[in-house]
């Protein structure tokens, strides 16, 4: 039965909610609704008229079903009839229903109008606040039209009720807010402004909120505001905790009020007045002394408020910027936060520590705490405490300091939260920049940082580098060689490979004297990335390559033999194969001379503003990067001699000078052809790539290729395991049968069946093109623990497949103990003489080992009570990431190998099921609950486990499902 | 200025919704989905603040209930924490050793204490007697004119 219904309860609606929450089903609720909905419908069409208590009731149920989240068309106008009850009950509640539910661009709205206008004139203070709230809860235009005007009169009237004054001081500030050409202050303003001497300090507190408002856009005319709030403020700082009675809030005397009043004066420079300026700076050492005193209260509230008005006197303090001794004091008190143990006052420590350290005075102080806030980003649990102290490391870096914090920042981005590493990228790109002293260190940072976080190193970021290489003679030696080297690493990030191949085709030569670095070497190394990289890249890398017959005629024939190659010449896409013929041509038919004019060094970029400071900018929204921090940038950036958002883009590189062959709009296409997002792109696009060195030019290619696979061939190594791998493994976790793995060559299908704890898996290895691959090889393998875990044993395969053939593979599995990894099988063969070498993970996972286990409903619960640890327990709230389909969601627990059980959950929509799981050493008893919600399009997945590395890897294989 | 307050359950089941500025209805279920799932989330003993688009969200958790709040950028996150805790003490005045049953059955109620103590996204009011007179001589008045009270429900 209904709980207490306070005041006057309406019992119908305390029925019809009880009804609603004893509902079991969703399916139920809305019947049970539309039930309602059909009774109220009749009752407001019927012959016999409604009275006004029926009324306000039938409308406050509508009110609840709407705010269970269902539309509701009907039922304003007998809201807006309860407006003009005289009764007290129903017109508040027409009021709320109005509030609630009208939008601004109602029809009715001139009907309600009607109904505030007798309210506000009715001189009853109860009617009048109600009208007034429902104007600020509304706060239309057509509302501001009608009341603009009247609402300052009532709020300065001398006979105004306090309650009243407050309301019609909030509402107007709304109506302000949204039309503030309606708003005419004029003649009222100084009467508002003397607001702040008022008796009552609730009117006080509301006034000011209008009076801070109407301020920042007209701060002279309220300039007389600044004298008030000081003393105000100064009567209560040095007020005894009880002597504001009711306002002060656990000993601490009118926060709030407190609090606005420093707002309030944020809008205006320090007072010009001498003795009120130094009544100022006293209320501020009070604030900054109290906040050393004992504490009078161990409640947080009480140390909450009191710390309230510290930090706005902090943030009062910066604004001014005038007072070192206050900037001092300030970041001495912050700087004891940052090490306090409350996590609140830390965040805030931090955050208000960024904007002390832009001022001159203070900048030396904050930097004294480098220690802590690298503590911080280091051992913070919370994520958004650790973001806090990046903006602050951010904040405080310097010449002094930079090389510490760029390297702290950089070993935070190995394990920074996703959410956070683009913009921590931008960080630090943009630090090395304005820091560098030399610029070899810059390079060796951007190159680290492609390194650590390639994906989130924007386009921004790797064409800056390039900017600056490009730029300053002095750095350009340096840079080849060290991206010659990063190149070395067996998996480079293709941003990685942009900057190598735009550099070394600018630069190559500087380096060119070293054996170890030949220009064949040179090339080879380039070349070797060449068929992992997407189509913006190997666009790119094409023009170094014509950059490289320039700077080294000795690998011009080298590279024609590549650029002939039909891979190249008739690549599929349009831009690749243009740049091939053109080159081609250009290299063979143009003399020396000419080459050297077409492909000259690129001329210094113009100076211009850091794109990577202006994408900053856009990422954190105006205001976020300080206007000191533009300027400082300018300055430096002008030492710098970088800049330009224009992209060293490859087409400019290569035609540096217009006297091409073709027309160069033809080699612009790259430009447009470049998409932003080419890091994720290239991951959908690489295992197409990985093949693209499409076979038929084998023959003519052939001699050529090994030439330069000899000199750096690819790994023998078994590759690492695809990115899409865990994907294709989630594919089967609830199948045993299908295509595994599919590209242009290959395609790899499965059949497998699971008897207790042994299983046998098929594999079927398809050649989809023509020619034969020649030394196949696969290799199965069990990374880690799991060797422990799982044996699989597999026979060898022929070594050829025919063209347009199908091998089969036979594998023996056990499972020996529980496990979570997967384990890999990896695939190598020769396909026209380039090797080709990949990784899939089997789909090999725990639950293939289930045995289906039948109970009743008595037994489940008594078995789920059994396996109460929280550890036994794991569970997971997730998206639907399919259709929430019931006979899919059926086929799909089935296939997971479980019994699903009916009748047991006493909710219909939820799924049980029941299994165990067979291991050579042990069983695992396995109980699973699937809740759906639909309306939310979520799961809510329960798993209990005998086993608690089972729960856990239960849960993550099954979030993945549905 | 405040832009929005929620209360919902650990379930996330919404309680109370208010709207200091006008906004879709479309707008408000995608932003009830985000504090939902961002607040439900949350580790225990994390700070109670966190940057949402360009407002701060202020976020505590009282018994099954947790209230969310979110404010303009230059707010101040302690003192809006503890205007979650006033309005709590409010409620609990009101209905004395308040639980999330008295807000799901006496919804009306809540929203009148929240008018009572906000306005327009701003401080109204922080007197907590100013506010319990106020409420309570409403409930007054309510007395006065609950003569249909025993009238037939449709509904029992």
């Amino acid at each position: 039965m209904p709980a207490v219904s306070k005041g006057d309860g309406m019992r119908g609606l305390a029925v019809f909610i009880s009804d609603i929450r004893n509902c079991k089903s969703k399916e139920a609720e809305i019947k049970r609704i539309n039930k309602e909905l059909a009774n109220i419908r009749s009752k407001f069409k019927g012959d016999k008229a409604l009275d006004g208590y029926s009324k306000k009731k039938y409308v406050c149920k509508l009110l609840f079903i709407f705010l269970l989240g269902h539309d509701i068309d009907f039922g304003h106008m007998e809201a807006v009839n309860l407006l003009s009850s005289n009764k007290y009950t129903e017109k508040q509640i027409g009021y709320l229903f109005i509030s609630v539910l009208v939008n601004s661009n109602s029809e009715l709205i001139r009907l309600i109008n009607n109904a505030i206008k007798n309210d506000l004139s009715s001189r009853n203070p109860t009617f009048m606040c109600l009208a007034l709230h429902c104007i600020a809860n509304v706060g239309s235009r057509e509302m501001a039209e009608a009341f603009a005007s009247e609402i300052p009169r009532i709020l300065v009237a001398g006979d105004t009720m306090d309650s009243v004054k407050q309301s019609a001081a909030l509402c107007l500030l709304r109506l302000y807010k949204t039309s503030p050409d309606l708003v005419l202050m004029g003649e009222w303003t100084s009467r508002v402004v003397h607001l702040l001497n008022d008796q009552h300090m609730g009117v006080v507190t509301a006034a000011i909120s209008l009076i801070t408002c109407l301020s920042q856009k007209n701060p002279d005319e309220f300039k007389t505001c600044v004298s008030l709030a000081v003393s105000r403020l100064s009567r209560i700082v040095s007020s005894a905790s009880t002597d504001l009675q009711d306002y002060t809030y656990y000993f601490v005397p009118a926060p709030w009020l407190s609090c606005k009043l420093l707002r309030l004066l944020q809008c205006y420079p320090p007072p010009e007045d001498g003795a009120v300026k130094g009544r100022l700076v006293e209320c501020l050492e009070t604030i900054l002394n109290k906040a050393q005193e004992p504490p009078k209260s161990k409640k947080v509230q009480h140390s909450n408020a009191k710390n309230a008005i510290l930090f706005e006197a902090i943030s009062l303090i910066i604004h001014y910027d005038s007072e070192p001794n206050l900037l001092v004091r300030a970041c001495n008190q912050l700087g004891q936060f940052l090490q306090h143990r409350e996590t609140n006052l830390r965040y805030l420590a931090l955050e208000s520590m960024c904007t002390l350290a832009s001022s001159e005075f203070s900048h030396e102080a904050v930097k004294t705490h480098i220690e802590t806030v690298i503590n911080a980003l280091k051992t913070e649990r919370d994520v958004s405490v650790r973001q806090r102290a990046a903006d602050l490391l951010y904040a405080m870096c310097d010449r002094s300091n930079a090389k510490q914090i760029v390297a702290e920042m950089l070993s935070y981005l190995e394990t920074a939260d996703y959410s956070i590493r683009e913009e921590m990228v931008l960080k630090v790109a943009i630090l090395a920049e304005k820091y560098a002293i030399d610029y070899s260190w810059y390079v060796d940072t951007i190159l680290n940082l492609i390194r650590i976080a390639g994906d989130y190193v924007s386009e921004e970021v790797w064409y800056r580098v390039i900017q600056i290489v490009i730029n300053r003679d002095d750095v350009q030696g340096y840079a080849a060689k060290t991206v010659f080297e990063a190149l070395q690493a067996p998996a480079c990030h293709e941003n990685m490979v942009k900057v190598g191949g735009y550099i070394l085709g600018e630069f190559g030569n500087l380096i060119a004297g070293d054996p170890r670095s030949s220009p064949l070497v040179q090339f080879n190394l380039l070349h070797s990335k060449f068929h992992l990289c997407s189509v913006p890249t190997r666009a790119l890398l094409l023009s170094a390559y014509i950059k490289f017959i320039n700077l080294f005629p000795e690998t011009k024939a080298t590279i024609q033999e590549v650029l002939r190659c039909d891979s190249q010449i008739r690549n599929s896409d349009v831009e690749l194969q243009q740049r091939a013929v053109e080159y081609l041509k250009l290299s063979s038919i143009a003399s020396t001379d000419v080459l050297a004019t077409v492909l000259e060094e690129m001329p210094p970029f113009p100076e211009r503003e850091s794109s990577i400071l202006a994408k900053l900018k856009k990422k954190k929204g105006p205001g976020a990067v300080s206007v000191t921090d533009l300027e400082d940038n300018k300055r430096e950036g002008g030492e710098l001699n970088g800049g330009g958002d224009r992209g060293p883009d490859t087409s400019a590189m290569a035609a540096s000078n217009a006297s091409t062959p073709s027309p160069s709009a033809d080699l612009l296409g790259i430009r447009s052809a470049a998409p932003i997002g080419a890091a994720p792109t290239s991951a959908g696009s690489l295992l197409v790539d990985v093949f693209s060195e499409a076979g038929p030019a084998a023959p003519s290619a052939a001699v050529n290729d090994d030439g330069f696979l000899s000199s750096a061939p690819p790994s023998e190594d078994p590759a690492a395991p695809l990115s899409e791998a865990d994907d294709l493994l989630n594919k089967f976790v609830c199948k045993n049968n299908g295509v595994l793995f599919e590209n242009q060559l290959l395609q790899i299908g499965i059949k497998s069946e699971y008897r207790q704890n042994l299983g046998r898996m098929y594999l079927f290895y398809g050649n989809k093109t023509s020619v034969p691959f020649a030394s196949f090889s696969t290799t199965v393998s069990c990374p880690g623990e799991l060797q422990s875990q799982l044996n699989v044993q597999s026979k060898p395969v022929e070594p050829v497949v025919e063209g347009g053939a199908q091998i089969q593979q036979v594998l023996n599995i056990e499972c020996l103990t529980d496990f979570s990894e997967a384990p890999l099988l990896n695939i190598k063969f020769r396909y026209g003489g380039a090797l080709q070498n990949l990784t899939l993970k089997l789909p090999v996972t725990i639950n293939k080992f289930f045995q289906p286990t039948e109970m009743a409903s008595n037994d489940f619960f008594q078995r789920w009570k059994q396996l109460s640890q929280p550890q036994q327990e794991a569970q997971k709230i997730f998206k639907a990431n399919h259709g929430m389909d019931t006979e899919v969601l059926k086929a799909k627990l089935l296939g997971l190998g479980m019994a699903l059980l009916d009748n047991v959950d006493p909710n219909p929509e939820n799924y049980v099921c029941a299994g165990v799981i067979q291991t050579k050493g042990q069983q695992v008893g396995c109980l699973l609950r699937l809740e759906p919600n639909a309306q939310a399009q979520m799961y809510r997945l329960t798993l209990r486990c005998s086993k608690d590395s089972v729960s856990r890897r239960l849960c993550e294989l099954l979030a993945e499902q549905f | 200025m405040m832009r929005f307050l929620l209360l919902f359950s650990r379930q996330g089941k919404l309680r109370l919704q208010k709207w200091f500025t006008p906004m879709s209805d479309r707008e408000k279920k995608k932003i009830i989905r985000d504090m939902t799932t961002m607040v439900l989330a949350r580790q225990p003993r994390s700070c109670n603040f966190l940057h949402w688009k360009d407002l701060k969200i202020i976020y505590k958790r009282y018994a099954s209930l947790y209230f969310c709040l979110a404010v303009e950028n230059q707010e101040n996150e302690l003192l809006a924490l503890e205007v979650i805790h006033r309005y709590v003490e409010l409620l609990d005045k009101y209905f004395g050793n308040v639980c999330e049953l008295d807000i799901i059955f006496n919804f009306e109620k809540a929203y009148f204490i929240l008018d009572e103590f906000l306005m327009g996204g701003e401080i109204q009011e922080t007197s907590k007697q100013i506010v319990n007179r106020s409420i309570e001589a409403s409930d007054m008045l309510q007395e006065d004119d609950s003569s249909e009270w025993y009238e037939v429900e449709l509904f029992g």
